[in-house]
């Protein structure tokens, strides 16, 4: 086995957990290269069928290339789409920075879709190399009645045993590729050869690293143009992946303060 | 040093190779994990752009000098606490290694986090305070690394700076660190003297510590082993779930240990069903082709339709895990509410999930203080020995057998509350009350043994009605008894008479006659006798129950005499009565009768007389260690 072989046969485990274990689960497909890997995860678990729907919470502000991407290959890929809307600006917490309470639409569309379908878990692309507060959840993270996280009481998880136990009402987060990195996540699409959007590769000297609002996310200087130049740029890289999402970036805890209360 | 792995690789775009490794950072709060492991990615150059100047301004903000711990403690309250409280992992690369550093809080209130994080790790580093000296988490942290099975570890001294260097300092806090490891059997690959702040010894040896001459910190991670997936053990692949998506019926789940293929017979545990694996599924491709291994996530279909769920473990015939009700493992406790004799739990074990109650408790002491006064429960982060019994068997190995299949976890309220190793599981016995205490014989096995020239043994004799089981049976009483032996006959039709009045010829009460014959029969073998049971026993199922029960006593003798022979003798008359419809549910024309595969021997009576199968029945038991050899021999000339 090499260390892609490992790295699938861990999210599968884990996908199948999660299956096994819970009632009612949606894959969150936020049409990145993260999410795209997590479906193609989990059509392997479970034998070229997604057995659960998979969940847009539309902010209706994504790019043009990642809408065509969804219809195109929701149909292809035979998932069971489930597009829900964000709620207007105006309902978000106003003391967020502008960046921040922009993408904190997001926390509260998937407030309104856990509620509307009852899921009670989301499965979710997040990886512990993107961001310094995702680099201490669970495999398993266990969400409060309003879908906040109580980092200071996260239970133990360890040799693959998962709490999965949410209280009536709450839900589980489960987090397939925690483990993986950026360099694994576009090795592996190479190597299955799973699609890609576009707006990845580099054009006039530059390329999106991270895929979000339209509004919000900004290309890095680039000239990888396929996914073999990606992978060369990330060996020498000091630039973090999601410097060009700006809501990481306005104040220190402006993520940390995002996530507690339910983003992903 | 610069060893390259074939397992855990790291495939990196240009073609290069490298292993990855997993290491946890832990010790006592405040003697310095989080500024470790900014001092390496320092060092090694693998903070991103900017990141420094934040560190800097996240620590002027707060009126604090420059913190390097401020790069891990993400949360707001750990900087502002200046602790770390949840567990986090960050990457780096040394010369020869991918690096995954695992950053673990020290602090008691946080044991939980730091199991979480250093149960993912391949080694460990354990940090104490040149000052300050081995302390209560030191020690905890020493001990639980042992229980979660971490077996390299290196031990630095940090803050070296303020015992000026002192060499002295240095062996004292080194020698009693290492008496505490070695006594928990992990032997340190190195102690090293550092100054994580000023980073003396953490990749560059300074003058400062001119005196030691070993590694340095980064040398000593490079030295540090992947842990390598246990492919040359035997199978273990415990049941996720079973998929009926479209018309295959998958079974999925990882293959923990052990390596299967399409064509293997398997055998499902606790309850023994055999079965052959037709197909390896998988997606995109399918069927697989070749051997699959430790670490795989598969998914298999079976040559028949068996009943199997998750929880279930899949071995290979005569390798299986044992069944079991009844569990002894050694844990650590991370409940508020102490554990306690009596006390109603659940067990996750594998994939499988059991109510259980511990019986007793042993041992249970505070790994961080240094005498050991033993307590009667277990209390939060504290360790100790249970006997658990479990509501349903379960499939289980011990710990030093199979690491993977000998682990478990106890949750309390949905959330998991401890966990630990099995280090022995009672094979094959029913929970026991507290209150019922087995009596043992007043003779040990040895002096029957002695006197009847043979070991206990249970024969077990397996055929179609009128195959000549029970002929062959009586045959080989005689001639051991003949010998000085003691055989005792135990007859399927005979004890049903009494014993097993109370059942029929349904499948579930065919496997609860098997089971009190093999039960019986394990008891006599015990106790020095050679029971010899024959009866039909059809199902390759009980009959595998029947050997986990006798366990090594077992020996199985397949008469496989035709079955149109068989009906033309009807001894009984019952093939007759059969045919005439009078006898329903009759294994000779029913065809249920399941032909041993691995017996150790097989007797087709058309082809021989009684005596040479005897004889043959004789040499196998010699061969096998059952029959003391002059006694053999002797019978070999009668």
């Amino acid at each position: 086995m090499d260390h892609l072989d490992e790295l699938e046969a861990q999210s599968i485990y884990i996908l199948r957990e999660a299956f096994a274990r819970l009632k009612k689960l949606a894959l969150l497909w936020s049409l990145g290269k993260d999410s795209n890997v997590m479906i193609w995860l989990a059509r392997k678990a479970f034998f070229g069928r997604v057995p659960f729907p998979a969940l847009h919470v539309d902010t209706g502000k994504k790019f043009p290339e990642m809408y065509a991407f969804r219809d195109r290959y929701a149909r292809e890929w035979d998932l069971d789409l489930r597009v829900d809307p964000c709620p207007p600006i105006d309902s978000v917490d106003p003391t967020l920075p502008p960046a921040a309470r922009s993408a904190a639409r997001k926390t509260e569309g998937l407030k309104l879709a856990l509620v509307k379908h009852g899921f009670d878990g989301l499965i979710a692309g997040i990886r512990r190399d993107e961001e310094a507060t995702r680099a201490k959840e669970r495999v398993f993270s266990p969400r409060g009645l309003e879908g906040e996280w109580d980092v200071r009481d996260q239970p133990p998880e360890f040799w693959d045993h998962f709490n999965a136990s949410p209280p009536q009402g709450a839900h589980l987060r489960i987090h397939p590729i925690l483990h993986w990195t950026e360099a694994d996540i576009w090795a592996y699409t190479k190597r299955e050869n799973i699609p890609i959007i576009p707006l990845y590769l580099a054009k006039d000297g530059k390329r999106y690293r991270s895929l979000g609002d339209a509004d919000i996310t900004f290309p890095v200087a680039s000239t990888a143009s396929d996914i073999d130049e990606i992978l060369t740029e990330l060996e020498d890289t000091k630039v973090p992946e999601r410097a060009g999402r700006a809501l990481d970036h306005e104040t220190e805890d402006a993520f940390e303060r995002l996530r507690v209360a339910g983003y992903l | 040093m610069n060893m390259i792995l074939p397992s855990a690789i790291s495939a990196t775009p240009n073609g290069t190779t490298r292993p990855q490794v997993r290491i946890v950072i832990v010790g006592h709060v405040d003697h310095g994990k989080s500024t470790l492991v900014g001092r390496l990615l320092h060092e090694t150059g693998s903070l991103p752009d900017g990141k420094l100047e934040m560190l800097k301004a996240v620590s002027a903000r707060r009126g604090m000098p420059f913190e390097w711990s401020f790069l891990l403690d993400a949360l707001q309250t750990e900087r502002d606490q200046g602790i770390t409280i949840d567990t986090t992992q960050i990457r780096f690369r040394t010369r020869s290694r991918d690096v995954v550093l695992i950053d673990a809080p020290g602090h008691a209130e946080f044991l939980r986090n730091m199991i979480t994080g250093a149960a993912q790790a391949d080694g460990a580093v354990l940090i104490i305070d040149a000052l300050e000296g081995v302390r209560d988490q030191t020690r905890r942290h020493g001990y639980l690394l042992h229980l979660l099975g971490i077996k390299q570890v290196a031990v630095v001294v940090n803050k070296m700076d303020r015992v000026d260097f002192s060499a002295e300092r240095f062996d004292e806090i080194s020698d009693e660190i290492s008496a505490h490891l070695t006594g928990l059997g992990v032997k340190p690959s190195a102690v090293i003297p550092i100054s994580a702040r000023d980073g003396d010894g953490v990749a560059a040896h300074t003058p400062r510590i001119g005196w030691y001459k070993g590694p340095s910190v980064v040398e000593a991670l490079d030295a540090l082993e992947p842990a390598r997936p246990a492919e040359t053990l035997p199978l273990r692949l415990p049941v996720q779930a079973i998929y009926k998506f479209d018309d295959r019926r998958i079974i999925a789940g990882r293959i923990e240990s052990g390596s299967l293929k399409a064509g293997d017979e398997i055998v499902i545990m606790p309850a023994g069903k055999i079965a052959r694996i037709r197909t390896v599924e998988s997606w995109p491709v399918t069927p697989l082709q070749g051997p699959q291994t430790a670490g795989r996530s598969v998914g298999i279909t079976l040559d028949r339709e068996l009943f199997i769920e998750r929880g279930d473990v899949i071995g290979h015939v005569g390798q299986s895990p044992r069944d079991t009700r009844r569990i002894h493992a050694r844990i650590f406790w991370l409940h508020d509410k102490p554990l306690s004799k009596g006390d109603q739990i659940l067990i996750r074990l594998g994939t499988r999930e059991t109510r259980a109650s511990v019986v007793a408790i042993d041992k249970a002491v505070d790994p961080g203080a240094l005498s050991n006064k033993e307590t009667n429960s277990i209390a939060r982060n504290h360790v100790g020995e249970i006997d658990i019994s479990l509501a349903q068997p379960i499939a289980a190995d011990p710990y030093s057998e199979s690491a993977r299949t000998g682990r478990l976890v106890i949750e309390v309220n949905g959330r998991i509350a401890g966990g630990g190793l099995v280090l022995s599981v009672d094979a094959g016995q029913r929970a026991m009350p507290i209150d019922i205490v087995p009596v043992e014989s007043a003779l040990h096995g040895g002096e029957r043994s002695a006197r009847y020239r043979h070991s206990g043994a249970v024969l077990w004799f397996t055929g179609l009605p009128g195959s000549g089981k029970s002929t062959l049976a009586l045959a080989l009483e005689r001639r051991l008894f003949t010998n000085g032996g003691s055989p005792i006959l135990l007859d399927g039709d005979t004890l049903r008479a009494g014993l097993n009045s109370d059942l029929g010829f349904s499948p579930k009460d065919r496997s609860e006659n098997i089971r009190r014959l093999a039960e019986v029969a394990t008891h006599l073998a015990r106790n020095g006798h050679i029971a010899i049971v024959a009866a039909v026993s059809p199902a390759a199922a009980d009959r595998a129950a029947a050997r986990r029960i006798a366990d090594s006593a077992f020996r199985e003798i397949y008469v496989a005499t035709p079955a149109e022979i068989c009906e033309s003798r009807d001894p009984k008359g019952h093939y007759a009565k059969a045919r005439a419809g009078r006898l329903p549910s009759f294994t000779g024309i029913t065809n249920d009768y399941e032909p041993p595969g691995a017996s150790e021997l097989t007797i087709d009576t058309s082809s021989r007389s009684v005596a040479d199968a005897v004889n043959e029945i004789e040499r196998m038991l010699a061969r096998t260690g059952i029959l003391f050899e002059e006694v053999a021999d002797l019978a070999a000339n009668i």
